[in-house]
């Protein structure tokens, strides 16, 4: 935490909201360690990226013994998360998620509400949003695939769709998550995702 | 990279203290994105957590972003926010997109949120 004289009133680096802001909503980035979540949420942000944890009990039952945090009973999972401000009352946040196991205790109690999810990955290993993927499904929340580039890619998008067996209807893009314009589009992708699938929907065609 | 974890190395009685000793949030729970407004300024011998909160929420705040701020678990600051509500010194803006309603959001929102970011 930076400590300054002022910290208690205006913390050093802090960007308010405008005061009609009113309507919060999320985007997740899920993706494996080193993935580039991090750098894909700072490079659209308007804030720096905070970094926040929740804490919550195996059974899944809220927090149910603060003290048990000294105990291997309670789950403790980190999170960082940018913002952008979308006009006078939306505010997107945007959460980026380590995809291993434990988190997914923390999905309904964090990110239920969300607009929908990135998974974000790296081609070298595939294997790690596997899982993820699975339970974006199993919990019904659209997604849309972005991979990272770090370099000349090694295999083609058909070959990633193939590898991480997805369904014609999850859009595959690829990215520079240290590009804001390459990350941006990232978001507006599953932005015109969710708004086919809610065209789809309103005019009572089933959604896949 | 990032300032080091809030709460990592908490100590669980220092958590115990701020929350009184209760662990559970409010029934109306707040969202993350739940944006948090200051009705009453802070008084004097208020708990310092509380006071804090009413500071940083002269202009809305989400949640998550009084959490990473305060360097405390969101669960902890749900239940200072409860203590809050409850007194009528914040006023809560909840996240007008309910997932227990609606699989997606209305097409309107979606609208506003895409040409928002196309104005980026």
């Amino acid at each position: 935490m930076v400590s300054n004289g002022s910290d208690t009133l205006a913390p050093a680096g802090r960007a308010p909201l405008s005061s009609t802001a009113a309507n919060g909503l999320k985007i997740v980035v899920v993706g494996g360690f080193g993935v580039g979540k991090t750098t894909l949420v700072g490079s659209v942000s308007e804030i720096r990226p905070l970094n926040t944890e929740e804490t919550m009990t195996r059974a899944g039952e809220g927090v149910d013994d603060l003290t048990g945090v000294r105990g291997k009973r309670s789950t403790t999972v980190a999170f960082d998360f940018g913002r952008i401000t979308l006009g006078a009352e939306n505010v997107l946040y945007l959460f980026g998620a380590p995809g291993q196991e434990r988190f997914w205790f923390l999905w309904d109690r964090l990110f239920s509400g969300a607009l929908g999810a990135v998974v974000l990955v790296d081609t070298r290993r595939l294997e790690e949003s596997w899982y993820a993927i699975d339970r974006l499904e199993h919990h019904g929340t659209p997604f849309v695939v972005a991979r990272n580039n770090f370099g000349p890619p090694e295999h083609t998008l058909a070959e990633v769709r193939a590898a991480l067996d997805l369904g014609d209807h999850v859009p595959l893009v690829e990215c520079d998550a240290r590009d804001r314009e390459s990350s941006k589009q990232v978001l507006i992708e599953l932005v015109r995702h969710l708004h086919r699938m809610a065209e789809a929907e309103a005019s009572g065609e089933d959604t896949p | 990279m990032t300032r080091p974890l809030p709460g990592r190395d908490e100590d669980p009685d220092r958590l115990y203290t701020v929350t009184r000793g209760r662990s559970r949030p409010p029934e109306h729970a707040f969202d993350l994105v739940t944006l948090i407004v200051t009705e009453q300024e802070p008084v004097p011998g208020m708990q310092s957590e509380h006071a804090r909160i009413l500071t940083l929420c002269a202009t809305p705040t989400a949640v998550v972003e009084l959490a990473a701020e305060l360097g405390l678990p969101v669960s902890v600051v749900k239940i200072l926010l409860g203590d809050l509500l409850e007194a009528g010194r914040i006023t809560a803006r909840h996240p007008r997109f309910a997932p227990s309603k609606a699989r997606l959001p209305d097409l309107d929102t979606l609208k506003q949120v895409l040409h928002g970011l196309q104005r980026l």
